[in-house]
């Protein structure tokens, strides 16, 4: 295949109704092959420092550099037979949690930049504990188990215990497990300490651990200044700046 | 040009295909830093950051670009097979590679024709496009995250499923019953992209017209018998196209030694013989 017309020869005969009409079809069913992720975020428990799900998905190379720096053997690549995109990294905490290394090992060992080498393991969201069965958790049947909340690589930030009266022996205390989204890393190790046969705690991925606001909520009304408590949610990004000036307006006004 | 060994090629590559996979599953399994990662990426002794060109391609296409080095692996990558010859990707470290030849010779024991589907080679130019468009459209690696390929080593590094036995029983039989060759010629995106770049790189499979009688010994060996043109080779001095593996097939089997490896700048009025460079 050397001079211009014999380009020309194969161009022609490579592109003709019929493979054109095929490559069409062949792209759409490709497309439902790809098994692109929902609109939900339904993700599976990411090595820590990855980036959002889409992004990540378009980054990650798929090469198991992250695998193999795990000195826990916490990461898998996911097989086509796995709920996950074939060829990914993730983990299941209920059979092996991440250990939260302070060097991120697997993050840095990331070609691609899908890992953020860079990220601090406090600051990683692998996903977020979500106490998912209160009915069948021991602590909200009145045992003192707090098994999640010992094994927390953050305890006291990332799950407290809440106590509180146990009305059905109006004598005893319950020890609520409550996990702050503020602090959890998703690291699971929560889901992995479970003393039950299946874990009333779960890591979920954020895109369905997390509610959202409407872009359109705003929340400057109820800042401490003037109701005198703490603000139900922390201003949105940008507006800081108006609830400032609005606080200075307002910084004639004792607080209550 | 002794013909010590009529398979001197086939056994190094087979050394070279099967040594990578092993390097890749001891850097995986057993601590040994020579070669870690699997063959989308890896770095070699622990310096040299390898990636596949195409894989990153990909990445491009979604509008995502990919850290520094992933860019640098895929650098070096497509510059050692644009001096290597493009498609030696294909003879020397694929995989895959492995099981269609396992079909190639399964067919000529079992005398099977292998040919139910017709399918031209430009399919695999389409499927390229279409990876790179879908990534593009669909903001994920389109191929990376259906390939075969990808299977086969990511499995056979990090530890089979049942999806390696489907993926190669599933290019056996298509290669056997359905699409002679079906994978490697007609269909293979990866194999396409390096067809494109080993239409221009350096190192060829250079031919000697006098000393060839067109027996033809070479047709039924090469992988990709489309590439051996006598006129053309003999005008240019060296097989032109892209498809060629630089398996090293014909150079070894050749009775009246016409093929050897050369660069693509030698000329056929320049009688010297660049040796066997690999």
């Amino acid at each position: 295949m050397g001079g211009a017309t014999s380009r020309r020869a194969f161009l022609t005969g490579v592109i003709s109704p019929r493979s054109v009409a095929l490559a069409a079809v062949g792209g759409l069913a490709w497309t439902y092959a790809l098994d692109l992720p929902g609109a939900r975020g339904a993700a599976p428990c990411r090595p820590p420092g990855a980036l959002a799900e889409g992004d990540f998905l378009a980054t990650c190379l798929r090469c198991g550099r992250c695998v193999q720096a795990c000195p826990f053997g916490t990461l898998d690549l996911a097989t086509p037979a796995d709920d996950v995109v074939t060829g990914t990294p993730w983990f299941e905490p209920r059979d092996v949690p991440c250990f939260m290394c302070e060097d991120v090992p697997c993050a840095a060992a990331c070609p691609s930049g899908a890992l953020d080498g860079d990220v601090a393991i406090g600051d990683s969201r692998m996903g977020l504990a979500v106490l998912t069965d209160r009915e069948n958790c021991l602590a909200y049947l009145g045992l003192r188990c707090e098994a999640c909340y010992r094994a927390c690589p953050v305890i006291g930030d990332a799950i407290t215990l809440e106590y509180e009266v146990n009305e059905q022996t109006g004598r005893h205390a319950r020890f609520l497990p409550e996990v702050h989204a503020s602090a959890c890393t998703g690291c699971g190790m929560c889901e992995h300490a479970c003393v039950m046969e299946q874990p009333a705690i779960r890591v979920l991925p954020p895109g369905l651990a997390r509610g959202s606001l409407g872009d359109h909520y705003r929340f400057e009304g109820f800042s401490r200044t003037i109701t005198g408590r703490e603000s139900l949610t922390p201003p949105l990004d940008g507006d800081i700046d108006r609830v400032l000036e609005a606080m200075d307006d307002l910084s004639g006004i004792e607080d209550p | 040009m002794s013909a010590s060994s009529h398979n001197r090629y086939l056994v190094a590559r087979r050394l070279s295909q099967v040594g990578i996979l092993v390097l890749l599953w001891a850097g995986a399994n057993a601590g040994v830093g020579v070669l870690v990662g699997d063959l989308t990426a890896s770095e070699l002794l622990g310096v040299l950051p390898l990636a596949d060109p195409l894989a990153v391609l990909q990445i491009l296409a979604t509008g995502h670009l990919p850290a520094t080095t992933a860019l640098l692996g895929a650098a070096i990558v497509l510059l050692g097979w644009f001096l290597a010859g493009g498609r030696g990707f294909c003879a020397w470290v694929c995989p895959t590679n492995m099981v269609t030849d396992l079909a190639r010779w399964t067919r000529r024991k079992l005398g099977l024709d292998g040919r139910r589907l017709k399918v031209g080679r430009g399919a695999r130019f389409w499927i390229l496009s279409l990876a790179l468009l879908l990534s593009a459209l669909w903001g994920v690696s389109a191929f990376e995250q259906i390939s075969p390929i990808g299977i086969v080593h990511r499995e056979a590094v990090f530890g089979p499923s049942l999806a390696l036995l489907t993926v190669v029983l599933g290019l056996l039989a298509l290669d056997l019953w359905v699409l002679r060759q079906g994978w490697c010629v007609s269909l293979c995106p990866l194999g396409a992209f390096w067809s494109l770049v080993g239409h221009r790189s350096l190192l060829r499979v250079a031919f000697t017209d006098d000393r060839c009688d067109r027996c033809g010994d070479c047709l039924p060996v090469c992988s990709q018998p489309h590439v051996i043109e006598f006129d053309a080779m003999a005008a240019r001095g060296f097989v032109a196209s892209g498809d060629c593996l630089n398996c090293g097939r014909c150079v070894e089997v050749c009775p009246r030694d016409a093929y050897h490896f050369g660069l693509r700048l030698s000329r056929p009025a320049v009688a010297e013989h660049t040796g066997e460079s690999t």
